[in-house]
């Protein structure tokens, strides 16, 4: 059991290194979120009520792209290039070498919460989040079904070529749709339907009752459950499909 | 039975696997001993690399017995992929990991890892220790496959079609490298292609044909007596032409040839007899599938797709 949590965190540390060392992967992840957020808070410094809104709606972005848009393509990439039949061939315990896998993909979530709300803090002057534990709440259960989404995503995804397709796909629409950049309140009611079935709405709304607002997680608990059922189906088609090897088609 | 495990490194016997309407594999039996070189050649498709899969333990059988240093491969033990080392016959790495660092991270998945720089030396990789994966050339990547299989001080080695791909003075250093491997004491399982190449390190080689062991033994003696071919006699005769004649008896031909010759005061010009090479042997055991003009074929058959897509 130790030697697995050992060889987990070896993977972890390799996982971290091969991330820096890759300058386009690190942009796409940390780079980007901040462009949109010095892009609207500019459009909207003069309207503090926007603000408040797109604070929140990166920081869920944030965890989608981390988590769920991160591990599509790399689960992808490692599945098709042969890296994983690779490793299946070594004794390290393929929960090891997943965990240090979504360990990574965990850490950029964390990094670019903290650097959105430094960011709405010092320039935005959305406050400090109010509600701490929900906050943490909020992004574990986020990250945990945005993390198992990827994965069970990845085994829909036949090559690598056409993993940013299949992604984008699906995480464009769904920013979209969930308000990220505007408040659902204007949508239309089926718009508002359809964004009230998929989980990152709830996350956002979570994440501004939590940054933003101050309701409490009494009054955000149905957003925290509809994010659990996705992260429970999540897990179930992450394990269900998976495949150490290459898709011959 | 604990003799034979000691001695035996792999033992297969009526090996069988099918996909969904094809039997790739249909009833193999073979043992390789201890500290062997052991090659499996035949054509594309015919079962190599299926066979040497099971025996990994990425596939699992449809029927028979496997034995890899002692444990069934199909469960997967831990122990037993400590104890083996695979070079596939693609596989990919991190793009941006560096030698080094490869070969010690995945070292240090096994209880008892070589010396990354003995490695690095052992295949040929010195001074691109800091190189990252993507900046290799593809034979460099091959070699950094061979050394990732051996970082762990495995006992039995799976080499899948090593040397494809590489330059003739890298395929040389490649069999120097196996056959040190075999000093040492290791076992080696092989597929290859190519024919020199398991004549030139194979103590043994199995040729598989359509599923099945066609012939079996070492590369000398393949050519000499065990095969189907036949020795080739050359000589011009009277005429000036140059005439050829296959026999398995080339004694009692020449016996024929000379005697003739000499009786008519004639001279076997440009004589020659050819033991049939390996090659020879390979040949004509897998010739009926030259003759179907095939295109090559993936070795390994997508779930029930080859066999269909021949078909149509």
């Amino acid at each position: 059991m130790t030697e697995a949590a050992v060889l987990a965190w070896r993977q972890y540390r390799l996982e971290r290194r091969l991330f820096w060392r890759n300058p386009s992967a690190a942009f796409f992840n940390f780079l980007l979120p901040l462009l949109f957020l010095a892009f609207f808070g500019a459009a909207f410094h003069s309207n503090p009520k926007e603000l408040k809104i797109i604070v929140p709606g990166i920081a869920s972005m944030a965890v989608m792209s981390t988590t769920f848009t991160a591990l599509a393509f790399n689960m992808t990439f490692l599945r098709e290039q042969g890296v994983l039949k690779r490793i299946r061939g070594t004794p390290i315990p393929g929960i090891s070498y997943l965990l240090g896998i979504a360990g990574n993909a965990i850490t950029n979530t964390a990094l670019q919460i903290v650097i959105i709300t430094v960011a709405g803090k010092v320039f935005f002057g959305t406050g400090w989040p109010r509600e701490w534990v929900e906050l943490v709440l909020f992004v574990v259960f986020g990250v945990v079904c945005f993390a198992s989404l990827g994965v069970a995503f990845s085994h829909a995804i036949p090559n690598f070529d056409s993993a940013p397709a299949y992604v984008n796909a699906v995480f464009l629409p769904v920013v979209a749709i969930s308000g990220v950049f505007f408040d659902t309140k204007h949508s239309p009611a089926f718009m508002k339907g359809i964004a009230a079935a998929l989980p990152l709405y709830h996350l956002i709304a979570g994440l501004s009752g939590a940054m933003v607002s101050g309701t409490t997680l009494s009054h955000n608990i149905s957003d925290l459950g509809v994010i659990a059922v996705w992260a429970v189906l999540g897990i179930l088609l992450a394990v269900r499909g998976f495949s150490w090897e290459q898709r011959r088609s | 039975m604990i003799r034979s495990v000691s001695e035996t490194a792999i033992d297969v016997r009526g090996l069988r696997k099918s996909y969904a309407n094809f039997e790739a594999v249909r009833g193999i039996d073979f043992q390789v001993r201890r500290g062997e070189v052991f090659g499996l050649l035949g054509p594309n498709g015919a079962g190599k690399t299926t066979t040497v899969e099971i025996l990994e333990g990425y596939r699992e059988r449809s029927a028979g017995e496997v034995s890899v240093l002692g444990f069934d491969p199909g469960r997967r033990p831990r122990e037993l992929r400590a104890r083996v080392g695979i070079v596939l016959q693609s596989t990919g790495l991190y793009r941006h990991i560096r030698v080094r660092e490869a070969l010690a991270h995945f070292g240090s998945m096994y209880p008892h890892p070589r010396d990354v720089d003995e490695v690095i030396a052992l295949v040929g990789l010195d001074g691109k220790e800091d190189a990252t994966a993507r900046t290799l050339s593809g034979g460099q990547l091959r070699r950094l496959d061979l050394g990732l299989a051996l970082i762990g001080d495995p006992e039995l080695i799976f080499l899948d079609e090593p040397t494809t791909g590489f330059d003739p003075a890298a395929r040389r250093t490649a069999w120097d490298t196996i056959r040190s491997l075999r000093e040492l004491g290791k076992t080696v399982l092989l597929t290859t292609h190519y024919l020199d190449e398991a004549q030139a390190i194979a103590d043994r080689v199995a040729i598989i044909k359509d599923g099945r062991i066609a012939i079996e033994g070492a590369p000398s003696e393949l050519g000499s007596n065990g095969g189907a071919a036949r020795y080739r006699v050359a000589y011009r005769n009277g005429t000036g032409r140059m005439v050829e004649q296959e026999t398995e008896d080339p004694t009692a031909l020449l016996h024929e040839l000379t005697g003739a010759a000499l009786s008519r005061g004639e001279r076997l010009e440009g004589l020659t007899v050819n033991r049939p090479t390996l090659e020879d042997v390979y040949l004509e055991l897998t010739a009926e599938d030259a003759e179907e003009g095939g295109a090559p074929v993936a070795d390994v058959p997508p779930l029930g797709g080859r066999r269909s897509r021949r078909q149509r």
